[in-house]
């Protein structure tokens, strides 16, 4: 017994730095698999408080380019608007909206990320605006992520940008579809992996959402294509897609939540 | 003692604020980042208790994985470099550690530079190891630990130089 006392103070430095060390390796692991991170978040009153505060200075900087994107979507609602086949008469009424498919919520990214491996960002909104997880992400101009973590007033996004991250797409002009993954290079570039070998392929094609994740819905732009190659086994297509959004350069961006997801994912797991 | 343990509260805040809200934007060529909280680490009193240096650093480095979301790899590699900074100390500076007198403000610049290089290099390649997780992109981790490192290195040295002035 003695001994072994004499041992812990012996080594009591070595013990120490190897209980931190695996401590730190554990966080290491969780936060590599999917939705297992526990307490290493910034989506907590401490963190998104810094984060909040550096934001409503530096938001400062960017509002032009900001302003530019704002009203760059606004011409474009508009023009839907006015050319929308069924015209937004008062006397309508549309018995779709009482049973909306999609809940659209908006939020500032108050922490952006891109260098590393796995980036996770993180917006001003959480559990007191009923924001959950698995909700997508977007901005005006494509897919931005997956929520997370949720605090009371933050939430952190796991975005496209996250080697971990896997997200169901497909080509827009035939409905073959295959998954969006990232290696980790550069942040202008995304992966789509397993396109079948028979899809007719081109660089400058669009690539979309697929809606089969019951996460974000169908049609929404990802990029178009920049390069493509058969894999090893020359059964389906690696295709390098260059993405509508400027990831570097995020303020606005709307959360989607599908009303109907609980239901979908219950049929499915019975 | 009471005032040594103010001034690195200081610096152990500063460090970390001063980290994630400014050095962790700079985004050098897109990727490219510099990490020098480690300084506390290197400029931690040479005589103080080795246990408590592990512990400290364990907690800089979880605050700052904290604010980025990343895990726990900052709080590894700087626990690392904290439990075999006495070794570091004993290669850079030879016979001064060994008479306990390391004051870092009065050593020679040569071994201050071998000192710092060989903590960031351990430091950042720990790091990036952790970060990408994958051995098969073991090209991209030491790409990205020697571009960081060099960077780190600069600014590390520029702010010891710039502070030691102003209290002299």
């Amino acid at each position: 017994m003695q001994q072994i006392i004499n041992f812990i103070i012996r080594n009591k430095n070595f013990l120490l730095f190897f209980l931190l060390f695996c401590l730190s390796l554990v966080f290491t692991i969780q936060s590599h698999s999917y939705h297992k991170s526990k307490f290493i978040n910034s989506a907590n009153f401490l963190t998104g408080g810094v984060y909040n505060s550096l934001n409503n200075i530096s938001s400062y900087f960017s509002l032009k380019s900001q302003n530019y994107i704002l009203a760059e979507e606004n011409r474009r609602l508009r023009a839907l608007l006015n050319n929308a086949s069924i015209s937004p008469d008062s006397a309508y009424i549309d018995s779709t909206a009482f049973n909306k498919l999609y809940k659209f919520y908006n939020a500032n990214v108050i922490k952006n990320s891109y260098s590393l491996a796995d980036n996770i960002l993180t917006i001003n909104k959480g559990k007191n605006d009923s924001i959950k997880q698995d909700f997508g992400v977007i901005s005006s101009k494509g897919i931005i992520g997956i929520i997370d973590k949720t605090s009371n007033n933050y939430a952190t996004v796991l975005s496209i940008l996250n080697t971990t991250s896997k997200i169901s797409a497909q080509l827009k002009k035939s409905n073959h579809f295959g998954t969006l993954s990232w290696n980790g290079n550069t942040p202008e570039n995304v992966q789509l992996t397993d396109i079948p070998k028979v899809a007719k392929v081109k660089i400058g094609d669009t690539i979309i959402t697929s809606g089969r994740s019951s996460i974000f819905p169908k049609n929404i732009g990802i990029g178009v294509i920049k390069a493509f190659q058969l894999d090893a086994a020359e059964n389906y297509y690696e295709i390098e897609v260059n993405l509508f959004n400027d990831m570097t350069n995020l303020e606005h961006v709307y959360i989607i939540e599908n009303v109907n997801k609980q239901e979908i994912t219950n049929l499915e797991n019975e | 003692m009471n005032n040594l343990f103010s001034i690195y509260t200081v610096h152990f805040f500063t460090l970390v604020l001063a980290q994630v809200l400014i050095f962790n934007n700079i985004n050098f060529l897109g990727y490219i980042n510099p990490y020098p909280y480690i300084l506390f680490i290197a400029l931690f009193p040479v005589k103080n208790n080795r246990i408590i240096l592990i512990f400290i650093s364990f907690l800089l480095g979880l605050s700052i994985d904290l604010f980025l979301d990343t895990g726990g790899i900052h709080a590894g590699a700087s626990v690392c470099i904290a439990y075999a900074r006495p070794v570091i100390l004993k290669f850079a500076f030879g016979t001064i550690y060994e008479h306990q007198t390391v004051k870092f403000n009065a050593v020679d610049f040569g071994s201050k530079l071998m000192y710092f290089t060989l903590l960031t290099a351990i430091h950042h390649v720990i790091l990036f190891s952790f970060e990408v997780f994958n051995i098969s992109k073991i090209i991209l981790i030491l790409q990205k630990a020697l571009f960081s490192s060099i960077f780190t290195i600069l600014i590390s040295i520029s702010i010891t130089i710039v502070f030691s002035r102003k209290t002299r």
